[in-house]
């Protein structure tokens, strides 16, 4: 099995459904924790900032959906905004299998980046307003209802 | 329902699409009375815009009536008379609370691609596609209306639906033009374009007590437009020399505000003839000579939509005149009811922009006047 279907499984095992009870501790510190020298995973975190305290956000310490369906498949860290804009909310990617480079990722549309950074812009929207935004159907979404 | 559709490069077809649902609980819909051509539908139109497919539907600036409310819906009623903001915005997040309506994180469904684009994702707007919106447009019967207690507002009675169409956009515009440039009493003030926004833009500095309002166009209809209804001083810059002519009217010191109203055209069919009338898209010559006419410490703005990349722009001259640059798709949650108000006591006077009002059947006419700019048409205004 190649390095992009161990990705894809990677995060899709995660999304059918792991039961995230972990609560979350807050972080205080400037900057997301590094990897090791050792460690093949990228460094880089998707981060979002989400209007509202850092209890809201993670209600009980508990992660947001959808990222709690991701629980196993990324790790996720909290902490204060500057300047009372909310809080910042960072996932990346766990695993053994670095993901394929950015722009074959994106070719091929597999790139768990993106999946997460998805994730975490939902759980951005439920927490602000309630809902996510749905965009109006096309016609080709509904073919049989009008010429 | 019926609905004016994209078909392709320059056609535009009323076809039957299928009537809008609600898709979030926040959701409104709205059957439109009046729907305005927008400046901003002509890269759409012209097929310049990615992502835009056949039978999108066109249109953000429009009034209507509530038919039908999500259940958490609170401000609006089944029977209100509404008109809604072009920018589609939760209220909620950081930027909305700022007042930075059209910087809306959660105002799009494309999120993913307007970062690509910009770097964040903006607020959406109807009648475009995912990237800025995802909703489809309001030359149309129907229109889904998202975050509708943000997006909405009530028109008061005095109020006429040809007059208050235009606080969904053009006005607010206007509005945020002459705001950007914190233009006040003693300004003076310069605006490159005599369409709505050029002239709307020009009346807002008029009522924050600027000392000199002047807009400058290439269309005599519309500076008698300028002169008539704005109580602003209109220039040709086919008959005058603009610079010469700012600085003379500014005491040598140049404007304390330039305004770009001009906003971005299909195709630039040569550098000069190109200019404000008849294209000069990226090449954004309003903004090079607000640049150079502006008074030292003072303030550009520049509003026209689908600036894209911008080259050989006087970057030398904004450092050594201390200028600020403003721009910005407009914030209208912030000012509209404020702008309703001014329309309700006469302040504010907009049905003569809609030099055409016609059957939605005739939409395909009216952008077609509208783009040529023939028959003197400044907007043309639809009635589904």
């Amino acid at each position: 099995m190649g390095r992009l279907a161990r990705g894809t499984i990677a995060l899709a095992v995660a999304a059918a459904g792991v039961a995230a009870g972990r609560a979350l501790p807050v972080r205080r510190r400037r900057s997301w924790p590094r990897v090791s020298g050792a460690d093949p995973r990228p460094a880089r975190w998707q981060v979002v900032t989400v209007a509202g305290p850092p209890e809201a956000v993670l209600p009980g310490g508990r992660w947001p959906e959808p990222l709690r369906r991701l629980d196993g498949a990324v790790e996720l860290h909290a902490r204060p905004a500057p300047g009372g804009r909310g809080t910042e909310l960072a996932a990346r990617p766990l695993g053994d299998s670095p993901p394929l480079p950015g722009l074959a990722a994106h070719l091929v549309g597999d790139d768990p980046g993106l999946l997460i950074r998805e994730a975490l812009r939902a759980a951005k929207q439920l927490t602000e307003t309630g809902e996510v935004l749905r965009a109006d159907r096309s016609r080709l979404d509904r073919p049989g209802a009008a010429g | 329902m019926r609905a004016l559709c994209w078909e392709g490069v320059d056609e535009l077809a009323v076809r039957r699409v299928p009537d809008p649902e609600l898709r979030n609980a926040h959701d409104m819909i709205v059957r439109v009375r009046r729907s305005a051509t927008c400046g901003a539908d002509l890269p759409l139109l012209a097929g310049r815009v990615p992502f835009l497919a056949a039978g999108d539907v066109l249109g953000h600036e429009f009034l209507g009536e509530v038919v039908e409310v999500g259940p958490a819906v609170r401000r609006h009623r089944v029977g209100d008379r509404v008109v809604v903001c072009a920018a589609v915005a939760c209220g909620a997040c950081w930027f909305c609370r700022q007042g930075l309506f059209a910087c809306c994180d959660n105002g799009s469904t494309g999120a993913a691609a307007a970062e690509s684009a910009w770097g964040q994702p903006t607020g959406g707007c109807y009648g475009h596609p995912g990237p800025l919106g995802g909703f489809a447009g309001s030359h149309a019967e129907y229109v889904r209306v998202p975050y509708a207690d943000v997006g909405a507002f009530t028109v008061p009675e005095a109020v006429s639906d040809d007059r208050a169409v235009f606080a969904s956009d053009a006005a607010p515009t206007g509005w945020m033009g002459a705001e950007l440039g914190e233009v006040g009493p003693g300004d003076v003030v310069a605006i490159w374009g005599a369409g709505a926004v050029g002239q709307l833009t020009a009346r807002a500095a008029v009522l924050r007590g600027a000392d000199r309002v002047i807009v400058i166009d290439g269309y005599d209809d519309r500076l008698r437009m300028v002169d008539r209804h704005v109580g602003a001083e209109p220039l040709n810059y086919r008959y005058v020399d603009i610079p010469a002519e700012l600085r003379e009217r500014s005491g040598g010191r140049g404007p304390d505000v330039c305004v770009e109203a001009v906003g971005m055209e299909p195709e630039p069919p040569g550098l000069l003839a190109g200019r404000l009338g008849g294209g000069g898209a990226d090449q954004s010559l309003a903004v090079r000579e607000a640049v150079h006419t502006c008074r030292k410490g003072g303030t550009v703005v520049v509003l026209g939509t689908w600036t894209g990349f911008v080259d050989t722009f006087p970057l030398g001259a904004v450092l050594n005149k201390a200028l600020t640059v403003r721009g910005a798709r407009q914030h209208g949650q912030r000012w509209i009811p404020m702008l309703l108000d001014r329309m309700a006591r006469d302040e504010l006077r907009t049905e003569h922009l809609a030099t055409h009002r016609l059957p939605l059947e005739r939409g395909a006419d009216g952008y077609a006047l509208f783009r040529d700019r023939t028959d003197g048409c400044v907007r043309a205004v639809f009635s589904p």
